[in-house]
């Protein structure tokens, strides 16, 4: 669009309805892409594996909203709003690849809005409370270190389709494991207020850990096939880049990681979701003929 | 029918003015750049039946324009006399700030945007932490000093963060290597 004023661009030269075609065909989040299962994958594991995936990134950006008028300064509710929005983008994909999986042709709005608490897939670290800005990064900084151990392995799946979204979803989560990098450095390395901060969001944020690396059925069948990741292979890695980061902000070298066992993953959550969803999912089921 | 050498041409014909049609095409958010400038135009193919088929590729995973610029293409291409339009998504090679073109780089300075250096390398591997700035740090678009500083590496939009000159104290943003 050119010219002075953004909207002459939508009324000029366009004599089809295709200016005005949002929430068409068009907002597909894989629109056009070829979506054929590779051979021997079973599209109920693929569909289950993508929600897993899709529901740790939307639950997380839904929870990064919060901050948006309420961050410490502009810049880092900016930021965080970004973040949300990269991963909130890879919810899109991924839940738009489950309904293409199962058969069902489901889109990503029905995943995203037209499930109840027990059939959403993610982690309980994802659903946490906010809590005060320390905490934010501790999670953040958890939480992109162990999706881009996961997504540099996804990149490589023999779903196309899959690595894809991850090769991509990899240039994204560094830069996030940068700002939490970054924010944990200040924050650890900082005042002796800040420095405690840090310790009692690290102590709120490492029970939850156990559960990032502990495999439902579905991961380890498909990792078996070459398509997804057994999360307990990169347990190591994940915590070699935290006890970087940590002893570098001066705080503690972290405990190693708790055992945990699938919880969310099976649809076993803490009662933090059922109120996120009821916000996210809110204007949708009030309205369930409204587009967007 | 068997298709003759004359059916071959018009046929690259059709391709080249569907392509300069969708290569017009501009970002909703960084309007001084086309999709040729921005590398996000992928292919374009033309069918048997005459149908136009075009491949673009999201910058972000997030990018809300994305959903804009199909539209805007499939209208630019109809305009260019194809009655049938497919715009279609390429989500794989991921998009870097590599393709952006040198005519892209020169528009964005010209605009008082500084454009990305070159993306970071990618080993195959683990992505290497370093706890200390590794991004390049840019040029003020506007009056060339080298003494710039970040303010924040989330800007206005998902490819841009924010910086500040210290020579003549203007604020820039910078399109974030990718």
């Amino acid at each position: 669009m050119s010219g002075d004023n953004i909207f002459t661009g939508l009324t000029a030269e366009h004599d089809s309805d295709a200016r005005w075609a949002f929430g068409t065909g068009f907002t597909e989040a894989l629109a056009g892409v070829d979506t054929t299962l590779p051979p021997g994958v079973r599209g109920q594991e693929l569909a289950t594996y993508c929600q897993m995936l899709g529901d740790d990134a939307l639950i997380q950006a839904q929870r990064l909203v919060h901050w948006v008028t309420d961050a410490p300064e502009l810049e880092e509710e900016v930021a965080l709003a970004n973040i949300a929005l990269d991963l909130l983008g890879q919810a899109r994909l991924l839940l738009a690849r489950a309904g293409q999986a199962d058969g069902t042709g489901r889109d990503e709005d029905a995943f995203a809005y037209h499930r109840d608490p027990a059939e959403f897939h993610n982690v309980h670290l994802a659903e946490a409370p906010r809590g005060d800005f320390a905490r934010c990064v501790v999670t953040l900084l958890v939480l992109s270190t162990w999706r881009l151990a996961l997504f540099t392995r996804l990149a490589h799946s023999k779903d196309p389709v899959l690595a894809a979204i991850a090769a991509k979803g990899v240039n994204e989560l560094a830069y996030h494991r940068e700002y939490a990098v970054s924010w944990a450095l200040r924050l650890g390395d900082g005042t002796d207020y800040s420095h405690e901060r840090m310790v009692q969001a690290l102590a709120q944020v490492w029970p939850l850990t156990g559960e990032l690396f502990a495999t439902h059925p579905v991961e380890a069948a498909l990792a078996a096939q070459g398509v997804g990741v057994d999360p307990v292979t990169v347990r190591e890695e994940v915590h070699e880049v935290l006890t970087q980061v940590l002893t570098g902000a001066t705080l503690a070298a972290p405990a190693p990681f708790p055992a945990g066992e699938v919880a969310g993953r099976r649809g076993r959550h803490t009662d933090e979701l059922a109120p996120l969803l009821d916000e996210l999912q809110k204007v949708a089921r009030e309205h369930p003929e409204a587009t967007w | 029918m068997v298709a003759t050498a004359s059916d071959t041409e018009a046929r690259e014909r059709a391709r080249e003015r569907a392509w300069e049609a969708a290569a017009a095409v501009t970002d909703p958010e960084l309007p001084m750049l086309t999709l040729a400038d921005l590398g996000i135009l992928r292919e374009v193919e033309i069918g048997q039946d005459g149908t136009a088929q075009v491949w673009i590729t999201p910058t972000y995973s997030g990018c809300p324009a994305l959903a804009e610029m199909r539209v805007d293409v499939d209208s630019a291409v109809r305009a260019a006399g194809f009655e049938h339009v497919r715009v279609r998504t390429a989500l794989s090679p991921p998009w870097t700030t590599d393709w952006i073109t040198e005519e892209g780089r020169r528009k964005l300075t010209e605009n008082g945007i500084s454009p990305p250096g070159d993306a970071p390398v990618r080993p195959s591997g683990p992505v290497p932490l370093t706890l200390l700035p590794t991004r390049t740090i840019p040029r003020c678009p506007l009056c060339g000093a080298a003494d710039t500083e970040e303010l924040s590496r989330f800007g206005a939009t998902s490819c841009k963060s924010l910086h500040r000159c210290r020579s003549c104290l203007e604020p820039f943003e910078h399109v974030k290597e990718i």
